[in-house]
């Protein structure tokens, strides 16, 4: 499984969400790649879920792959119970 | 990790988001951590890509690229006494200034940061910090 980090420059927040993402990963025992990128990439790269903010998730959602938005991105609680419905 | 108390200010005022992320790199600009263009930088990233900035409830994280200017990597903490709006369900009271010069030692700032931010109590703490040592003891964890 390919996971998407994304934020405007792949170089921020995204990476602050992927630290985030793996260590949720890894609590719930699940194996996955996590990249970041940033927004206007995006939508170009291959992967199964898409995490990112508010604002890109609504702009990033095209119907062919979850997207999820997140609030904290560094609240392991708030990404794992948005995120165990898709992994697992 | 420890901070020095002249990358932070408490108890601050700013008219808007613009005011308060120039006055939060300009903590960086002082502290030799970054060139005066990646202040603009930091400012033109909000006009350009929007309010994302703000990566938890009412913390933003205003940053540029490694190549707008950053001479030190290292981080700047400005707090203010009433939250700015970014947009209509956007604001933030706790500005976290960013300059990264790669993406690894980046990755230590980060994990600094979010070890604060991403717990609500520690949040909440920080959101309310009155005085420079409170934000360095929240900083200045294990982990380093």
């Amino acid at each position: 499984m390919k996971i998407l980090a994304v934020c405007g420059m792949g170089f921020g927040s995204s990476m602050m969400l992927k630290m985030t993402v793996e260590q949720v990963l890894k609590e719930l025992n699940q194996v996955a790649d996590v990249e970041t990128a940033d927004f206007s990439t995006a939508a170009s790269l291959p992967a199964d879920l898409i995490v990112t903010n508010e604002e890109f998730a609504k702009q990033l959602d095209d119907g062919s792959k979850p997207v999820i938005a997140i609030e904290n991105i560094a609240d392991s609680q708030e990404v794992k119970e948005k995120l165990i419905v898709y992994v697992g | 990790m420890k901070l020095n108390k002249e990358v932070i200010r408490v108890g601050q005022l700013a008219s808007d988001w613009e005011e308060a992320v120039k006055q939060c790199g300009q903590l960086l600009i002082e502290n030799g951590n970054v060139e005066a263009r990646y202040v603009s930088a930091m400012v033109e990233t909000v006009h350009t890509l929007g309010p994302y900035i703000v990566i938890a409830p009412g913390v933003a994280l205003p940053h540029a690229r490694p190549e707008d200017g950053v001479l030190q990597q290292g981080i700047s903490v400005y707090i203010l006494r009433k939250p700015v709006s970014f947009s209509s369900d956007k604001e933030a009271i706790v500005f976290i200034g960013l300059a990264a010069q790669n993406k690894v030692m980046h990755l230590n700032l980060m994990k600094a940061v979010a070890e604060v931010i991403g717990d609500s109590e520690q949040l909440v703490q920080l959101k309310k910090a009155r005085t420079v040592r409170e934000v360095q003891q929240l900083f200045d964890k294990e982990s380093g």
